[in-house]
């Protein structure tokens, strides 16, 4: 089986994210990058069908330099080979113009199954598996949360709201994963070692053939809204006085009950 | 040229969800000021009725397919139907709703339609004719304003965020084929939730617990907080991941993103995984019993004290006030 796994760098869940004083980005300064962990699930699972039904799997990143240590990291994982597409081009590229890149990096090669994230944790846009999916002709089933592969037929689960959906297609397509799909494991020190050796294929835009168009862009990033401070409810300092007091303020100040 | 604001209405199981109307209402003031016309798209199957319903929020026209083969939903059946009727009418904005369906379909949208989207936005206006969308970015830590390039701009919006205004207008009913080729895909089943559960992605109200809760068994008092107020149960990742909620009930980065009108945080501390999936929530009370906890600088009111006595104090007052 010729298994895909779309990786992204992001900064770690924890990061401060401080504006750019112009409005045009984000102090990367300082940043501690991390795997995508949405694509974690995506590169555990394309691990465990690889372990099941044999083949191959390729990590494909796009981003600049620094995301090689993001492909290491899915290649110490198990995976065995990579592509990364560093290209200044596609630096800020939009969802389409990413998924335009990742569809020409995985047409070069035979492919049964593509995993991504479901969203990346810093701009949470949630489309490339979807537009890569539909660059590619392919069915794609959106925040799995259980897989099963039989032949060529594909189960998959999906919530939606107040309820699981049990959807079935068919390979070759695009699985987007969420939490509760599997727990990733962790690198091994043997796999750190190996994936030194392993094969990073480097590629542009221009060498894939595509334009790196975006359809659209942030125009400006602003630090959120401030909130304004809140109020710690004393009363008489019983729990019951303070049960009171809050129930009182939610129906009167905050008609919210 | 492009022209026209339009809206992807969604309905389940033969009734419009709320977010159409948010939809419908957003999109009214959009085209209002551009002085142009709001259009709906409504798929599925033995669903015309609905159509009148969505002009009673500022739709002046309803593109209705109505076929088996659009029951229930699929990506691939909806998103061919939406963007054929969209290419043959050219409209320049479209917004659809940033629920878990929409948020499928409008990125399978993207792609067919070859254009732009600024996801899950808390804010849409229009400057300089066009459409610039406000949405959190980096869990919130830090909001972008988008412009799309392509045609339609479109933009999904946060449910729960825009307000319902009503503004009757015709909703003239255009039918439309779909399209359809073989299906690429199905759904085997629809596993639905204990009837009565509210899904905390779609509650009004939110009472949510953490590791402070202690256990499955803790879980009891919210539950009985969360029946009184018409609420649904949330959760963090450390009561998920131990065991004592579903999944489905977590909120957060790596869970759901909710905007209630209230979400009570109970033993829970703030982490700022957590925080990302709630601070767009209009008022944050928190229960904890420490006083330093980071829930309380995004709380608009704290309770510092053990949430075993306040919840169930907290329930009984509640219930006097709505008796
Ligand atoms: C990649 C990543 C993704 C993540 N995604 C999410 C996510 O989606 N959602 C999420 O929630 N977390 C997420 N986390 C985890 C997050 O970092 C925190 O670990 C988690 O939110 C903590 O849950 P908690 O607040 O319930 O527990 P704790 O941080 O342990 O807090 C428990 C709180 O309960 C209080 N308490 C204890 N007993 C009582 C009592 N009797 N009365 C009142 N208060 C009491 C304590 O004072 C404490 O503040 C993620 C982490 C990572 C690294």
């Amino acid at each position: 089986m010729n298994i895909v796994a779309c990786v992204k760098q992001v900064p770690d869940t924890e990061a401060q994210i401080k504006v750019k004083a112009d409005g045009s980005g984000i102090e990367e300064g300082g940043i501690k990058w991390v795997m995508n962990p949405y694509d974690e699930y995506g590169v555990e699972e394309a691990l465990r069908l690889k372990e099941k039904f044999g083949g191959e799997v390729t990590v494909v990143c796009v981003g600049p330099a620094r995301t090689m240590e993001t492909i290491r990291t899915a290649l110490a994982m198990g995976a065995d080979k990579g592509i990364q597409i560093d290209d200044p081009a596609l630096y800020n590229a939009d969802a389409y113009a990413t998924a335009t890149a990742l569809a020409a990096a995985v047409k070069s090669a035979p492919y049964d199954i593509i995993f991504c994230g479901q969203r990346a944790i810093d701009d949470d846009s949630g489309q490339v598996g979807s537009i890569l999916a539909e660059l590619l002709g392919i069915p794609g089933v959106t925040f799995a949360t259980k897989l099963e592969i039989d032949g060529q037929k594909v189960k998959a689960v999906r919530p939606i709201e107040g309820a699981q959906l049990v959807i079935e297609t068919s390979l070759p397509c695009v699985i987007t994963a969420t939490k509760g799909l599997n727990e990733p494991r962790y690198a091994s020190l043997p796999g750190i070692m190996k994936a030194k050796k392993k094969p990073v294929d480097m590629k542009t835009a221009a060498a894939l053939g595509v334009a790196a168009e975006s359809k659209s862009k942030v125009a400006k990033f602003t630090p959120p809204p401030a909130r304004p401070p809140g109020k710690i409810i004393c009363a008489d300092d019983t729990p019951e006085g303070k049960a009171a007091e809050l129930a009182k303020l939610l129906r009167e100040e905050a008609k919210v009950i | 040229m492009a022209k026209g604001v339009w809206i992807v209405a969604e309905q389940r199981d033969g009734a419009l969800r709320k977010v159409s109307f948010e939809l419908a209402s957003t999109a009214r003031k959009l085209a209002d000021q551009l002085g142009e016309e709001v259009g709906a798209v409504l798929c599925g199957s033995g669903i015309e009725a609905l159509a009148a319903a969505l002009g009673k929020y500022g739709v002046d026209k309803v593109f209705v397919a109505d076929s088996p083969a659009l029951e229930p939903y699929t990506t691939d059946a909806h998103a061919t139907a939406v963007a054929k009727v969209v290419k043959e009418n050219d409209p320049s904005i479209l917004l659809v709703g940033a629920s878990a369906q929409g948020k499928d379909l409008s990125a399978a949208l993207v792609g067919k339609l070859a254009t732009g989207m600024a996801t899950d936005c808390t804010d849409v206006k229009i400057a300089d004719g066009k459409l610039l969308a406000i949405r959190p970015m980096y869990a919130g830590k830090c909001f972008g304003e988008v412009v799309v390039t392509g045609t339609p701009q479109m933009a999904s919006l946060r449910p729960n965020v825009f307000t319902i205004v009503e503004n009757a207008k015709a909703a003239a009913i255009v039918k439309f084929d779909a399209g359809l080729g073989e299906p690429k895909t199905k759904v085997l089943e629809v596993q639905k939730e204990a009837a009565g559960k509210i899904d905390v992605a779609e509650a009004n109200v939110i009472v949510s617990g953490g590791r402070g809760v202690k256990g499955p068994e803790g879980f009891g008092i919210l539950e009985e907080l969360a029946a009184v107020l018409g609420a649904a149960v949330g959760a963090s990742r450390a009561a998920v991941d131990a065991g004592w909620r579903a999944q489905i009930d977590q909120v957060g980065q790596t869970g759901k993103v909710v905007s209630p009108n209230l979400y009570i945080a109970c033993g829970i501390s703030g982490a700022i995984q957590h925080l990302a999936g709630m601070s767009s929530s209009k008022y944050i009370v928190a229960v904890n019993k420490d006083a330093e906890a980071p829930i309380f600088a995004r709380a608009d009111y704290g309770v510092v004290d053990d949430l075993f006595k306040v919840v169930p104090a907290f329930t009984g007052e509640v219930k006097k006030l709505l008796a």
